[in-house]
């Protein structure tokens, strides 16, 4: 009993320390003076200006927070729409295969989805001229794709835990169906759609690989540039880069999450 | 009795010729192979307050949801007001429910729940808040209208269920265990808001309950399920004091069920002779029966009379010792153990202080009844 | 009701405006619900494997696009020129099946330490009480939201000869020369476990906060040591999480690309930078769609066996 009290928090807590002590030094350094990444020659916040002047960069972040913009929102309406189809619909003939392809970009390695929506792109340009070339256009497609696979995910969760019969009293109090879907169901299912857009929006502004394969001239994103940086070796500028993302998405995820616990008690979950 | 009972008026199924409002016809229903509802055949009045009782898993809600538009019949046919339901979809149905779980929008306020259904029929916007206002003050809500659903406890959220359905002045509405989630105290005082509610507007409701002393209440007719099937349909009294089976009359109220064959067969009574009961017993009504049938005879704990001595003239007469005895206040409950090693129960109620020749554990008793205590049952 | 001579202006909410769209078009709602995400996902996710299973088979040529086509028209006649030769090359040329069986080692021996990490982290947050348990449990998510590539990226700065591991090292005296870990085999399991324990640790969560407190104490009123308790009571009832995480880790680990591009060395052979080299250097895209297809193939089981651990784990919850 004694040792057990001992070896759990003692795992748990280098656990958590190896999850979060990469992350802090690449805080750290960030303010880091010397160029060498892992020696301290005094802080500074030079790097935040190199990055801030790095047109390739900024570019690049534009690209990505377009790219991911467009691509979570395109995830949200195919995964809400296929996540109510799976578990609202008792059977319909496609049913199995709908349930099988959007669960299956979640374990199909990216290499994978890459290729195969290249290959694609290239043959059905050959075949009807779209898409012309590869772009911003191609990666929003492939992003959407995988994106709406974990949208669907977290909504259909929330569809399956709720109070069905909040749908049938609407329906009993002389609503149409399509009325029912506006008025009840997506309020009641905001906080999920919440959720599952950020996790689009990040899993999009995250990809290296998908977009490597699918994007043209001119459509480097974030990642692709970050990658091609720090093949070289490290570099601090990157290192500001990161914080400044870490920054931003843990202000946003915290805040999501607060909101989302507490209209999760307002709707009575 | 009082007089309504013998009304025709307010007893239309009494009456031969009166047209049932809902025609429910050999309705069956399946989930694949399993059968929830199976042949139900019903007729149900307008202004009627109708019961279905039930256990749980006895094809109550099912039926009800096929009355709403929510389950399809696998067969049979079911008609409101004259009009066949098939393929008329719920939100076209002029009937309402109200939900086990209430079923409140998280998300809308009193006021806008209860308007909901209102807004869906396109009327005035002047004429949907005199309508919401009229209701919330007929259900006690006055101070509640803006409130959420989560900041109201489990009554109000009740009679905001009630509400909403009631607002749109539905000519039928189904409740699904009203009170099914009340505690015992407000669920006795909502039941006879419910009755006051329902003969104020003259609605006809049907009530899906599992609860046998909530259904007496409330109804005025009770329909009993069991598996999927009615097997009674009457007025409570008519349940309680002629239940037709075994299972009807062991579910409502509690009962002696003595099990015996017919000795005697006359016209105008039985003599069953029961091992049971270690005697004969005497049921003065005429049952087509034959001789030496098996059959039953069952005695409510409260039409049993005990005393010390041995009574003069009753018709049925079983010796026995108390075995338990349960002081309820109004009344006491008395277990008794008769020779044969069958359990008699006996209510008595408590009509003076209890005094020294009160009857207490130990003690030798006569239990008597009369010739029209007894009830027969066949099946 | 309003009379139908004095019409009503009513505002149409979105919903009824896109229910007499439909009702125009002739669609049924239902009919669109469905059909719009099975036309995306048929168009963009199950027409592309098609795809690439109809280049693996063709040759790879010096044009645009460059591969052979596989059918051609003569006079009417549909001819069919199949090429396994990208298959056969991957069972002549060594390299590749010595990456197939590299990266099934790599995912695996990385899997078993993400669970002998993972196990203890999930057990713990999953026996706290419960104000604790949201935080650690946010703890454990909050990573796997920052950039991926970020993350993979900190560890070179970790594990470089100049780095800071080394630096801790050499500064304690534990060591007097530099450790070589970064460009190794090490760097990519420190990789591969540090990005997807979040994976191991979520589902044996979902299944070990299920165990009942009042379970374990029976075990130990009936007797059991703490080691017994946890090999005949916890143990089994964790095994559907302790497969699910392992497959969650094992799956992506066999495809990687970006760990062993960045931490790995120049003899770390994973697939799925075979399949880049393949893509993107020597342009070989019939070899690259079948070295895909294969890799799909050796995915098959564990995606099969982490779909029955799921749908395990849900029966037990319900
Ligand atoms: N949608 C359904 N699918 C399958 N079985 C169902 C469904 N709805 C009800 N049942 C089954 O039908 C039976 C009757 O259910 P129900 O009408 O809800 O009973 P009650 O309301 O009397 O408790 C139960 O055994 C229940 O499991
Ligand atoms: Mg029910």
């Amino acid at each position: 009993m004694k040792n057990r009290s001992i070896f759990l928090p003692v795992v748990t807590g280098l656990g958590f320390l190896f999850l979060y002590a990469p992350i802090a030094s690449l805080i750290v350094f960030s303010f880091n003076e010397s160029k060498l990444v892992t020696v301290w020659g005094g802080f500074s916040t030079k790097w935040y200006g190199e990055l801030l002047r790095d047109p390739q960069i900024l570019g690049a972040a534009w690209i990505s927070l377009k790219i991911a913009f467009l691509s979570a929102t395109l995830a949200i309406i195919i995964g809400t729409v296929a996540a109510f189809a799976l578990s609202r619909f008792p059977k319909f003939r496609t049913k199995s295969l709908l349930n099988w392809m959007i669960t299956a970009p979640l374990v199909m390695p990216d290499v994978i989805i890459g290729l195969s929506l290249l290959l694609m792109f290239v043959a059905m340009q050959g075949l009807i001229g779209w898409p012309a070339g590869r772009g911003m256009t191609t990666i929003i497609i492939a992003h959407a794709t995988f994106g709406a696979a974990y949208a669907a995910v977290v909504i259909q969760s929330r569809l399956v835990d709720m109070d069905m019969s909040i749908e049938e009293v609407a329906l009993d109090l002389g609503a149409k169906p399509m009325r029912v879907f506006f008025d009840i169901t997506l309020p009641v299912i905001a906080p999920a759609l919440v959720s599952g857009w950020l996790l689009a929006f990040t899993l999009s502004l995250d990809d290296l690989v998908i977009a490597s394969f699918v994007s043209g001239p001119g459509s480097s994103t974030l990642p692709m540039v970050i990658f091609s940086k720090v093949r070289l070796g490290v570099s601090p500028d990157v290192n500001a880069l990161a914080t400044i993302i870490i920054l931003i998405i843990s202000v946003g995820i915290i805040a999501a999450a607060i909101q989302i616990s507490r209209s999760g008690k307002k709707l009575g979950n | 009795m009082s007089e309504t009972q013998t009304n025709i008026a307010a007893r239309p199924w009494a009456d031969k010729d009166a047209t049932p409002f809902i025609r429910i016809k050999n309705v069956t229903k399946k989930f694949g192979e399993f059968v929830a509802v199976e042949n139900v055949s019903l007729d149900i009045y307008r202004g009627e307050l109708f019961c279905l009782l039930g256990g749980s898993g006895s094809g109550k809600s099912t039926l009800l949801r096929m009355m709403s538009g929510f389950e399809t019949l696998t067969s049979g046919s079911i008609e409101i007001d004259g009009q066949d339901m098939a393929g008329v979809a719920p939100y076209d149905r002029q009937t309402n429910m109200m939900f086990q779980s209430y079923a409140l929008f998280p998300h809308m306020s009193v006021e806008k729940n209860i308007a909901y259904g209102l807004k869906r029929e396109r009327i005035a916007k002047a004429e949907i808040k005199q309508r919401v206002e009229e209701i919330i003050s007929m259900v006690q809500l006055d101070q509640f209208a803006t409130r959420m659903p989560h900041q109201l406890s489990g009554g109000q959220r009740q009679r905001v269920a009630l509400a909403r359905a009631l607002v749109k002045k539905p000519k039928l509405l189904l409740l699904d265990e009203p009170m099914g989630a009340l505690d015992k105290k407000l669920r006795e005082e909502t039941q006879f808001e419910l009755i006051n509610i329902q003969e104020s507007l003259g609605v006809t409701f049907v009530v899906v309950t599992h609860d046998q002393e909530e259904a007496m209440t409330l109804s005025t007719r009770i329909g009993v399920m069991t598996d999927g099937e009615i097997v009674q349909v009457g007025e409570p009294r008519e349940i309680y004091e002629y239940p037709r089976s075994r299972f009807v009359a062991d579910f409502i109220g509690s009962v002696n069920m003595f099990e015996g064959q017919v000795k005697e067969d006359a016209d105008d009574h039985v003599i069953i002779s029961s091992p049971d009961a270690g005697a004969d017993i005497y049921v003065a009504h005429g049952v087509s029966c034959t001789l030496g049938q098996k059959i039953a005879v069952a005695v409510r704990p409260e039409k049993i009379q005990l005393s010390k001595a041995r009574p003069n003239n009753a018709r049925n007469i079983l010796k026995g010792k108390v075995d338990e005895i349960a002081y309820l206040g109004n009344l006491s409950v008395y277990q008794l153990l008769l020779e044969t090693g069958k359990r008699v129960r006996v209510t008595q109620s408590n009509l003076s202080r209890v005094g020294d020749d009160a009857i207490t554990y130990e003690d030798e008793v006569f239990m008597s009844w009369s010739g029209g205590a007894g009830v027969v049952l066949q099946s | 009701m309003s009379s139908p001579a004095t019409p009503r202006k009513t505002k149409l909410p979105f919903g009824s405006f896109l229910e007499r769209i439909l009702s125009k078009l002739g669609l049924r709602g239902r009919t669109l619900v469905i059909a719009i995400p099975t036309l995306w996902l048929f168009v963009f996710f199950l027409v592309p494997f098609l795809v690439v299973a109809k280049i693996s088979l063709s040759e790879a040529m010096i044009a645009r696009p460059p591969y052979s086509s596989i059918w051609n028209w003569d006079d009417g006649v549909l001819n069919l020129t199949l090429n396994f030769g990208n298959y056969l090359f991957l069972l002549e040329d060594t390299l590749y099946f010595a990456a197939y069986m590299e990266s099934v080692k790599i995912a695996f021996v990385s899997t078993v330490f993400a669970l002998l990490i993972g196990f203890p982290m999930a057990y713990t947050i999953a026996r706290s009480p419960d104000s604790r348990r949201n935080i650690l449990l946010m703890l454990v998510i909050l990573p796997f939201w920052t950039s991926f590539l970020l993350r993979v990226y900190a560890w070179i700065g970790f594990l470089k000869t100049n780095g800071l591991i080394n630096a801790f090292l050499l500064a304690t005296g534990i060591i007097d020369e530099p450790l070589i870990m970064l460009q190794t085999d090490f760097a990519v399991y420190v990789g591969i476990v540090y990005t997807y324990l979040p994976f191991m640790i979520l589902p044996l969560y979902a299944n070990l906060v299920k165990l009942d407190d009042a379970l374990l104490e029976a075990a130990s009123d009936l007797g059991a040591k703490p080691a017994m308790t946890f090999l005949t009571v916890t143990l089994p009832l964790a095994v559907p999480g302790i497969i699910a995480g392992s497959m969650l880790v094992f799956i992506p680990a066999i495809g990687e690309f970006v760990i062993p591009a960045l931490l790995g060395g120049p003899d770390t052979l994973m697939i799925g930078s075979v399949l880049w080299n393949e893509f993107f250097s020597n342009r070989d895209w019939p070899v690259a769609s079948a070295v895909a297809l294969v890799m799909l193939a050796v995915l098959v089981v564990p995606i099969m066996i982490l779909r029955k651990a799921q749908a395990a784990s849900e029966g037990a919850s319900q």
